[in-house]
Parts: structure tokens; sequence; C-alpha cells
């Protein structure tokens, strides 16, 4: 059984807050009811034809995208993150910009991965597709899920925290230029896509499908902000563990040190296994 | 309903990645905060934990 000390070690021990749980709770109960709204509440795409009257649409599989389209858009949002916190690792050159753009860049990406894998599963069904090597927007979103797997693999190839920030914030600010050009490419390469044109500016959706694909932006936001907290917190702990250990053992070589010049100046041998 | 396969593929995918990508950040702030000091957890202030 637990002492009240070792549950408030165990407490301490963990990158949650108070907050940071009710973050949680709010977010499980908002993909709980994303859940509900995208499958329960909603109907699926079912038109009828006016001059044949056969019923035509997307079906049941309009239900992917109460997830797909809110993972884009939080996708934006962390990339976004990113290349304003690599303006400041530039400009600034502080820890906590770097951390927060390595944090936004990796949720970022894990996004992105699943925006390519929903799209692809929503595809096969309505395009009747799994991939179209042709689709604008597809290789458009590809290349910035790769040029940002690219910037995660740079940052572990070089030793130098000073070096590897600069580098990566200045391919960040490079990816992002990519963003742009997957939100408007069906608008500038209208015959090179199988995407349809924006229905959610236009408001051409119905009511509860419009209210779901809204709770979707939130909820993703939701889990967005949960993932960056922690993910944050994570970063945070292993610069502080990386300097914790570098001061540690300062300290500890000084405390040699002084030892074996003591025993020197009263004529003794320092401690065997002793290397000045 | 139509499509079920694909829908609980892709809600699947989704909800499963996530979830372990969240597990696993716990697992590893918890293993790194045994070796960090609390005044480097500034969110430690949250519980009126002093740091001390």
């Amino acid at each position: 059984m637990a002492t009240t000390t070792d549950a408030g070690l165990g407490e301490r021990d963990t990158t949650g807050s108070p907050r940071s749980r009710l973050l949680g709770i709010a977010t499980l109960t908002a993909v709980a009811i994303l859940g509900v709204l995208a499958f329960v509440l909603t109907e699926a795409d079912v038109r009828i034809h006016p001059e044949t009257g056969e019923e035509f649409g997307q079906f049941d599989a309009v239900r992917m995208l109460y997830v797909h389209v809110p993972l884009v858009v939080v996708t934006y949002l962390a990339y976004g993150i990113c290349a304003v916190a690599s303006v400041g690792v530039l400009v600034k050159r502080t820890p906590w910009w770097d951390v927060t753009a390595h944090t936004a860049a990796e949720i970022g990406t894990i996004f992105c991965g699943l925006v390519l894998v929903t799209g692809s599963i929503w595809g096969r069904p309505v395009w009747n597709t799994w991939w179209e090597w042709g689709d604008v927007r597809l290789m458009t979103t590809l290349v910035l899920f790769l040029m940002f797997t690219g910037y995660l693999a740079l940052r572990r190839i070089t030793d130098d925290p000073r070096r590897q920030a600069r580098r990566a914030a200045v391919v960040a600010l490079v990816a992002v230029l990519d963003i742009p050009l997957v939100n408007r490419s069906v608008e500038w390469w209208e015959n090179r896509t199988l995407h349809q044109r924006s229905t959610l500016g236009e408001l051409k959706i119905e009511d509860l499908t419009l209210f779901t694909l809204f709770f979707g932006f939130v909820t993703a936001g939701l889990v967005l902000a949960w993932l960056f907290l922690h993910r944050f917190r994570v970063g945070w702990l292993e610069r502080a563990a990386i300097d914790h250990g570098v001061a540690t053992a300062i300290v500890e070589r000084q405390s040699e040190t002084s030892g074996a010049e003591v025993r020197r100046s009263v004529g003794e041998e320092p401690e065997e296994g002793f290397v000045p | 309903m139509t499509h079920v396969g694909y829908l609980v593929a892709g809600w699947g995918i989704v909800v499963g990645v996530l979830s372990v990508y969240a597990v696993r950040l716990a697992r590893r702030g918890r293993a790194l905060s045994s070796l960090v000091p609390n005044p480097h957890r500034r969110w430690l202030e949250d519980r009126g934990v002093d740091g001390a």
C-alpha cells in the first residue's frame, strides 16, 4: 500500500497538472460527443438525381470527413505555430522557442500523416482510388509531410543544440511555404485535382452536418492543445535532464579534483582510480 | 450503414495513433520527471508544490 509521501511523489513525477487534467477530460468528452454526432445524429450523404431518380452521393463515407477535415485544420495550425516559433528561434535564440517549434512540428507531422491516411481511406469508396499521383492537393500535402519529416530527421543528426535549432528553423520556414499551395491548390489548379472546391466557405452543407464539422474542429483543437502541452513539457524536461546531468557531473568532478589536491598538499597519494 | 470497413479503419487509425502517442508522451514525461529537480518543472506551481 502506498504511503502519503509515496503518493505525493508519484503525483509530482508526471507532466500533468490540474489544468492539463481538466483539458484531458474535456478532450475525451469532446471525442465521445463527436463520435455520437458523426455516427448517430447526422445523416448519410444520399441525394436523388432529379432526372433519373437514382441515389447518388458519398453515403456513409461522408462520416470520415468529420475527422479528416478537422485534422487538416489542426495540421495547418500546428505548422503555423512551428513557423512563428522558428522565427522566434532565429530572432530570440532561446530554448523556449526551439522546444515550441519542435513540439509543433512533431505533432503537426503526426496530424499530417493522419490526414493522408484518412483522405486515402475516404477516397477509395468515393473516388474509387486510394491515391492519385496527378492530384495537386494530394501531392502538395505529401510534400508538406515529407519536408517536416526531414525537419524532424535533421534535428537528430547534429549534437550542437544551437546549430540544430537554427538549421531546423530555416527548414521549417521553407516548409510552411507549402501550406498556401496545399490550401489554394483546388482553386489555382482546378482541373488537376479530384478535390472539390471549398463547400465550407460558401456554406453549402446542411445545419447538423455543419455543426458536426465545427464540433470536429473544436475537438481536434482540444486534442492539439493537450498533446502540445505534454509534448512541450517532455521537450523541456529532456533539456533540463541534460543540463542537470552536466551540472551534476561538473560538481562531482570538482569535488573529486579538490579532494585529490587536498591529499597531494598533505603528502598523500590520490585515491586509486582517480584520473586527473 | 455503408462503407463500415472504411469508417472503422479511418476512425480507428486516428484514435489508435493519437492514443498511442499520448500514452508514450505520458510515460516519457514520467520517466524524465524523476530525473529532473522540481524547480525545472514550472507546471508544479499549479499544485502548490514549491519545488524545494
